[in-house]
């Protein structure tokens, strides 16, 4: 559980809404018309002219720049983690579904990325699985036992942490080549990845049988490079957008409604008998 | 087993059936909702208000019920083109953009904690804990927590259905206030107007209109998860009037805010 209190400021109406009419200060960077942009104090057209989309999208997020093997690492988890083309998965289906009642794609693709927030896969796990990672690591640091953490956390929480399990199997085809990919990048010996690991070791001795899953091992891969959950969960926003824009385009040019339509007797009714309108 | 003699999955449903025509199995000969005959039956006997009800709760509301969703449903209908979902609208409509993306653009803003729909959502909960109990009321209003399992939402910065900006309670919100608790089984609505003023002097700030919606929706039975839904949905009318608006209008006659930035770390030219 997550409480927050709120912070109750003396109370000044209006006035923080009057000093901020046409007034938005701001350190993230600002269009001059006909002549430069400024990106968090850097000049976009020399200072970020030699750099990669995928560096500039975590310098956005995190003000930081990353070394080639970081950027290396982020860019090609997210071909092996995300990047499936798979219509079937729930936040692609969206794209497809848009596709095949031929949406545009940019609405195909920003309702697909919508969902993606969800909370057995995407943005909320996402968020959730780096926050375990991370809040174990802490307890670990301050003396505690991580059997200690795991158990208590499954007995408070009731599930198993976010990053290990898996809804349909209890194995992820894409560990082992993530963990491949970090090993030839050197970064499979971090803090967070051994934790996971042995996370995954404690899980697999007791009853829960629960691996390690991807969105576990990135959680951890990318706290160890210095990622906040916040940020890890931003950075996460647009992962999946390879694999999406494959399904839309692939229902978008076959025919019109024929992505998996369901005939009537495919609604199962569950609920009151029939009946008439009285009023 | 071959192909089609597996079970094919199905959706299940208590809201919705259809019997498919007999020469076509992906075409409904007919569709009932929850029980109901819609195009047999219900089209032309009820409005779009019963109707709204009736999915989302499955049984009729009452005249009084349906009375009050039709009233709250006029009083957020449309925010206004200052509202933060309308304004998200209408950035869509002045580039041109695709109705679609103007809804979508307004669903944003709309869903957040301040003004939309995550605001309304914690408001009813605070609404299911503290019921009509001044106590309880004062204690959460004194130190409000947010108890929140869903991690991607920001830390809360105001108390629900509380104005972080009012110097007292506008008008129209006491115009909806007054409307609305006048209505059968309006109860936790009366309560509010009775007990507003020292709800405001506890909280340290004028109500806004998430705590009239949240009674509203908590007098017609709805959860919090059912009320965000409708919330969302219902403000939605006025962002795609003022999207297509301002789509006629064009960027050129829409506020850019041209000196209304601040750079406090500009490189300068290079």
């Amino acid at each position: 559980m997550n409480k927050n209190r709120v912070n109750k400021n003396v109370p000044d109406g209006p006035q923080p809404l009057i000093d901020s009419e046409d007034n938005w200060v701001t350190e993230m960077g600002a269009w001059f018309a006909g002549d430069r942009v400024v990106f968090r104090g850097l000049d976009v057209f020399t200072d970020l002219f030699d750099k990669s989309w995928v560096e500039v999208w975590y310098f956005s997020i995190t003000g930081k720049f990353f070394s080639k093997s970081q950027i290396e690492l982020f860019s090609r988890l997210w071909v092996i983690c995300t990047s499936y083309p798979e219509p079937r998965i729930w936040n692609n289906r969206v794209a497809a579904l848009c596709g095949t009642a031929r949406a545009t794609a940019m609405i195909g693709m920003s309702s697909a990325i919508a969902v993606s927030e969800g909370k057995y896969y995407g943005g909320q796990a996402n968020y959730a699985a780096v926050e375990f990672i991370k809040n174990a690591k802490q307890f670990v640091d301050e003396g505690g036992d991580l059997q200690s953490f795991v158990i208590g956390s499954i007995k408070t929480t009731r599930q198993i942490p976010t990053g290990f399990g898996r809804p349909i199997i209890n194995n992820d085809e894409r560990v082992p080549h993530a963990m491949r990919l970090a090993k030839s990048l050197d970064f499979d010996n971090g803090t967070h990845v051994k934790l996971a690991l042995d996370i995954e070791k404690i899980l697999s001795k007791k009853r829960y049988r629960a691996v390690l899953n991807i969105g576990g091992l990135t959680a951890a891969l990318c706290a160890d490079q210095g990622l906040s959950a916040e940020e890890f969960y931003y950075a996460a926003s647009v992962i999946y957008s390879a694999g999406m824009i494959a399904c839309y385009s692939d229902a978008r040019h076959k025919p019109v409604g024929t992505f998996f339509p369901l005939s009537c007797e495919r609604i199962h009714y569950e609920g009151k008998p029939l009946r008439k309108w009285e009023k | 087993m071959s192909d089609q003699e597996k079970k094919k999955e199905v959706i299940h449903s208590k809201i919705w059936q259809e019997i498919p025509e007999p020469d076509n199995p992906f075409a409904a000969a007919a569709c009932y909702c929850s029980g109901f005959d819609v195009y047999g039956d219900l089209l032309g006997k009820i409005s779009w208000i019963e109707y709204l009800y009736l999915l989302f709760k499955l049984e009729p509301p009452s005249k009084s019920q349906a009375k009050l969703l039709e009233g709250l449903a006029v009083a957020i209908a449309n925010p206004g083109p200052r509202d933060l979902s309308v304004r998200a609208a209408m950035n869509g409509g002045v580039g041109g953009s695709l109705s679609a993306s103007c809804l979508m653009a307004a669903l944003g803003p709309g869903s957040g904690e301040y003004c939309g729909a995550r605001e309304l959502y914690l408001a009813v909960k605070i609404w299911k804990e503290c019921g009509v109990d001044i106590v309880a009321w004062h204690s959460c209003l004194k130190d409000y927590q947010k108890d929140e399992e869903v991690k991607v939402w920001p830390e809360i910065e105001h108390i629900p259905g509380f104005d972080p900006y009012g110097s007292s309670v506008s008008t129209p919100i006491k115009q909806v206030l007054e409307y609305l608790a006048g209505h059968n089984g309006a109860d936790s609505l009366r309560w509010l107007k009775k007990h507003r003023l020292n709800l405001e002097e506890t909280a340290n700030y004028p109500i806004n209109m998430v705590s009239v919606a949240a009674a509203a929706f908590i007098d017609l039975g709805f959860n919090e998860e059912q009320s965000e839904m409708l919330y969302l949905m219902l403000r939605l009318p006025g962002a795609g009037a003022h999207a297509l608006e301002q789509r006629n209008n064009g960027l050129k006659k829409y506020p850019f805010f041209g000196d209304g930035l601040k750079l406090t770390n500009d490189p300068g030219r290079k």
